[in-house]
């Protein structure tokens, strides 16, 4: 039988401001974004304002309802990141399989170890605890979904052990809400049925499940009998890239058409280039759409063709924003996804169709974009975005790329594409 | 509550290890550290977490620490 912990660091961000700032631990505090940037939520809170009703994800206002003594304290993403990897480097002295899920959870799989996981737990308990001033809850089980209940089911600073024989009498009992990929959608539909605890949905006949939520269900079903076969996956294979995204939150919520055109080639811009960076070319996009009363809407494509540049996943884009965003509200924030990844090097297209030659043109053209920011920043090329009425009398994009001074003689040097023009300023 | 007091360290660098020797106080006065008597891993009373070096000056204990990534080193004040 495998042994598997999944390691909680409790409270993990609202943890390290107090490591930071002792003080902060005499009441309710919580960690939260930069109102003045509109990233004003809460992100971590400690034990107490958790106890007052405080919740990740909700407005600040909303917390200061709740508790009005509630302190803030703007969050410091290097130390957590930091302290993030110090936990690991200790999970790492017991084992190289370690999965990390976040910044503060990860799956160990202690199974060769020659310790009892138990021991294991206890022991890495009380160093995070003694070396870092920082408190985990350990789940320790046969498989990762128990093992990840396990670690939510006694907090903090705990471990808690879940055997196949404890899954009926442990286990079922608990709501749907603590099932491992159970979200709020998926427990509402099934409270429909009558369907509450995970008892509940195990002892449902599989087929029923799966009819009624498709192959998630099953997997749910499995997970609710305490069946998962799924490995630990070791760090150096989380290197593998399954998508490249950017979103952002605007810094005043978007009334119009032209300001999200903006906003989707600002984005188009910075996911091309990473895939560039990463050398690799996408077939499909995926936007996401926030408004002003928290709605998010998630469309994705395919594309007719792989790519990596800019303007495609623009273009895309906007269409995808065209059929599927119907201004009921202003926007908040914009994402934009590649995915269904492939190498650059595997996609290697022979064709002469005149959209293929222009995709071409456009890959070697930002590539030589690429090279001059590598070399002077990104602020030495910049997009520039401009409206011209075309011949069909149709508002067409025309975006021209801006060429520093410095610049200007590199990009001239790279030569792009017949039929670019480098705009030197 | 004690409060992070930094101040400056004469290390010395061996082996990968770094062992400090003397440190100089705010107000100019300089200690020479007698021996270190523990290093390891810890969160100070003060605030943050580094490698703590019990060391021991004019006979008395001295808990000293060393955030390797800031490059500070601080004491209990």
């Amino acid at each position: 039988m495998r042994a598997i912990l999944h390691s909680d660091l409790n409270c993990f961000y609202a943890s390290v401001e107090m490591l930071y700032h002792p003080e902060l631990a005499r009441g309710p505090m919580a960690v939260c974004g930069d109102p003045d940037k509109r990233h004003g939520i809460i992100l971590a809170k400690n034990e107490q304002a958790k106890r007052l009703g405080v919740k990740t994800g909700e407005a600040i206002w909303e917390a200061r309802q709740k508790c009005p003594d509630l302190t803030l304290q703007p969050a410091h993403g290097y130390l957590y990141v930091r302290y993030s990897e110090l936990v690991r480097s200790i999970y790492e002295e017991y084992t190289d399989l370690v999965e990390p899920y976040g910044l503060d959870e990860c799956w160990l799989d202690v199974s060769d170890n020659l310790q009892t996981p138990v021991k294991i737990a206890e022991e890495i308990r009380r160093r995070v605890r003694e070396e870092l001033g920082l408190t985990v809850s350990i789940g320790v089980s046969y498989n990762k979904v128990m093992a990840k209940l396990g670690s939510d089911l006694k907090k903090p600073d705990a471990v808690t052990i879940i055997k196949p024989q404890d899954i009926k009498t442990l286990v079922w009992p608990l709501p749907l809400s603590a099932l491992f990929y159970c979200g709020p959608r998926t427990v509402r539909k099934l409270a429909r049925i009558n369907i509450r605890t995970i008892g509940d949905l195990a002892r449902c006949e599989a087929g029923y499940i799966e009819r009624m939520l498709g192959k998630n269900g099953l997997g749910l079903w499995n997970f609710a009998n305490g069946v998962d076969f799924s490995e630990v996956r070791p760090v150096r294979e989380q290197e593998e890239i399954k998508s490249v995204g950017n979103s952002t939150t605007l810094p005043a919520d978007l009334n119009s058409r032209d300001e999200v055109k903006q906003t989707f080639l600002r984005l188009a811009d910075k996911v091309a280039s990473r895939l560039r960076k990463a050398n690799m070319v996408c077939r499909g996009i995926q936007i996401s759409v926030r408004d002003a009363e928290l709605v998010t809407i998630e469309r994705q494509s395919k594309l007719y063709m792989t790519t990596c540049v800019t303007k495609t996943l623009y273009e895309q884009a906007m269409q995808l924003f065209d059929e599927h965003y119907f201004w009921q509200r202003p926007i908040r924030s914009l994402g934009l996804r590649a995915i269904d990844l492939l190498e650059a090097d595997e996609d290697r297209q022979l064709s002469y169709l005149t959209e293929f030659k222009e995709e071409e043109r456009w890959r070697e053209a930002e590539k030589a974009i690429d090279k001059v920011r590598e070399r002077y920043g990104n602020e030495a090329v910049t997009r520039d975005f401009r409206y011209c009425r075309g011949s069909d009398n149709q508002a067409v994009a025309s975006e021209l790329y801006r060429f520093k001074d410095k610049a200007g003689e590199l990009a001239d040097q790279h030569a792009l594409p017949m039929g670019f023009q480098a705009h030197k300023k | 509550m004690k409060q992070r007091v930094f101040i400056d360290v004469l290390a010395q660098f061996h082996a990968g290890h770094v062992r400090p020797v003397s440190l100089i106080l705010n107000d100019g006065r300089r200690f020479s550290i007698d021996r270190v008597t523990d290093v390891r891993r810890a969160p100070s009373k003060s605030g943050g977490a580094g490698l703590r070096y019990t060391c021991v000056i004019m006979e008395r204990e001295v808990p000293l620490y060393f955030d390797e990534w800031e490059n500070v080193w601080w004491y209990d004040g």
